[in-house]
């Protein structure tokens, strides 16, 4: 690995001076998108400013109609956690499907959703069930948090400190995943807020967005045959070797409707 | 930096550059070569070692970042007398060919079957996703962790 600057801040304040002070600093949660991303020179910040004793950016809250969880939980705590368990199943479940468990050990929900990777499996739920993200000075709606490919509506130096997710009546989340890396090259999230239906799509395009022609249909009729009637355009898609735009196309209905079958069981 | 860190029981404060990894610290620093490098991209699991009772991909972890943790290698489960549960399935079974996995393979194993217990053989193969043997003996591998759950 090459040479950088290595800083543990004991407050939210320190992290982000130390950000500000850095020529090119970047926080670290778990390393493991950012350390891969580094050994292939992807990146190659100055300073990695490591979020570990930062206070406040752990613990799970389970709120009467929301699930709080700090942005340093671990994918494996998130999926084990008895109370994410019976309050908002799909969340545990897809931390569960999140890479491998040696990743899941490590890998953080802050990061994960602050990379905005178009693979990775959270944001769906972000969308998905209309998450709210919370950093240091303000609450971003999830519908406006992810803006582009590894771009969020996060400001430089911007600290997620917790996220809330929603509970709905009922959710399901279908992922397709790469066979090597188990990344989402189409994931689904379909939830039940009492009849107003939400969907949140991952894999398929640069980030994670809601399918509202898909929203539409099952509003008014909440089955998996009727989405057959959907028209998903494959323009602006992800093409790449593992898929291309028109088989993610083809993929976003039926995992869509793999989801909305699970929902119904 | 210094990093202090408990490995296989015993505490160390070490000078490292702070871009050691932890698995640099482990073999470099401290000998213990029974964990090994294959991909050094966080696919393989080969480096796989338990940090605070979890298991990690060493590749992927900074030594600072092991700081104040405790660290166990393949080195800490057992000896060459008295081998881990695990590692006599591993044996029983002929569950090693060239046995370069198989340090990554068996801290993997092990942690899985601490946490479920009576697992089966598709959870044994979704629990070791992140390991991989590129001598392809994976059948045995599942046959000796399920082996081993029997006698932890
Ligand atoms: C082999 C492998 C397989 C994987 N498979 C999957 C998969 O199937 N699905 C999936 O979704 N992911 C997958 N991942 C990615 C994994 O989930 C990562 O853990 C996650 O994307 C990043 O979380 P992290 O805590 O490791 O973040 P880091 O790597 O430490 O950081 C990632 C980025 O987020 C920023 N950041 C971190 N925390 C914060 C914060 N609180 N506020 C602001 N910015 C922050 C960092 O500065 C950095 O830019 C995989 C990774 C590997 C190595
Ligand atoms: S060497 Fe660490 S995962 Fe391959
Ligand atoms: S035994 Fe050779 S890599 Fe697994």
């Amino acid at each position: 690995m090459y040479p950088f600057n290595y800083h543990r801040p004991q407050s939210a304040d320190d992290a982000l001076a130390l950000f500000k002070a850095a020529e090119d600093g970047i926080y670290l949660a778990g390393g493991q998108t950012l350390l891969p991303t580094m050994k292939q020179r992807l990146a190659a910040p100055t300073d990695l400013i490591d979020l570990c004793n930062v206070p406040d950016l752990r613990g799970i809250e389970l709120e009467t109609q929301a699930v709080s969880v700090g942005a340093l939980t671990l994918h494996s705590e998130v999926a084990g956690h008895e109370g994410i368990r019976s309050a908002l199943p799909v969340l545990s479940s897809l931390a569960g499907e999140i890479g491998d468990s040696q990743v899941r050990n490590r890998g953080t929900l802050g990061g994960s959703v602050a990379n905005s990777d178009p693979a990775a499996d959270y944001p769906a739920a972000i969308v998905g069930l209309g998450a709210t993200i919370h950093t240091m000075d303000r609450s971003i709606e999830g519908d406006d948090f992810f803006k582009d490919l590894f771009e969020t509506a996060l400001n430089p130096g911007e600290l997620i400190t917790r996220i809330c997710f929603p509970v709905p009546e009922r959710a399901a989340y279908q992922k397709f995943p790469n066979p090597a890396s188990r990344y989402a090259i189409v994931g689904v999230l379909v939830a039940d807020f009492s009849g107003e239906i939400r969907v949140g799509v991952t894999g398929a395009g640069p980030c994670a967005f809601r399918a509202s022609g898909i929203e539409q249909v099952l509003n008014a009729d909440l089955s998996p045959e009727s989405i057959d009637a959907v028209e998903v355009p494959e323009s602006g898609f992800n093409n790449d070797l593992h898929a291309s735009a028109i088989y993610r196309a083809h993929l976003v209905k039926v995992m869509a409707k793999r989801a909305v079958a699970d929902l119904l069981n | 930096m210094q990093v202090e860190v408990t490995v296989n029981g015993q505490a160390h404060v070490l000078e490292v550059a702070d871009n050691t990894l932890l698995v640099e610290l482990l073999r470099e620093n401290l000998g213990l070569t029974g964990t090994h490098v294959g991909c050094d991209t966080s696919q393989c699991g080969a480096c796989t070692v338990h940090m605070d009772g979890r298991s990690v991909k060493a590749c992927t972890v900074l030594a600072a970042q092991a700081q104040g943790a405790e660290v166990v290698t393949i080195e800490g489960i057992g000896s060459a007398d008295a081998l881990h549960p695990m590692q006599e399935a591993f044996r029983d079974c002929h569950a090693l060919q060239c046995g370069f996995c198989t340090p990554g393979m068996i801290m993997s194993a092990i942690d899985l079957v601490s946490r479920n217990p009576g697992i089966d053989n598709a959870g044994v193969r979704a629990g070791l996703e992140g390991n991989i043997c590129r001598c392809t003996g994976y059948h045995n591998i599942v046959r000796a962790v399920i082996q081993a759950a029997q006698n932890m």
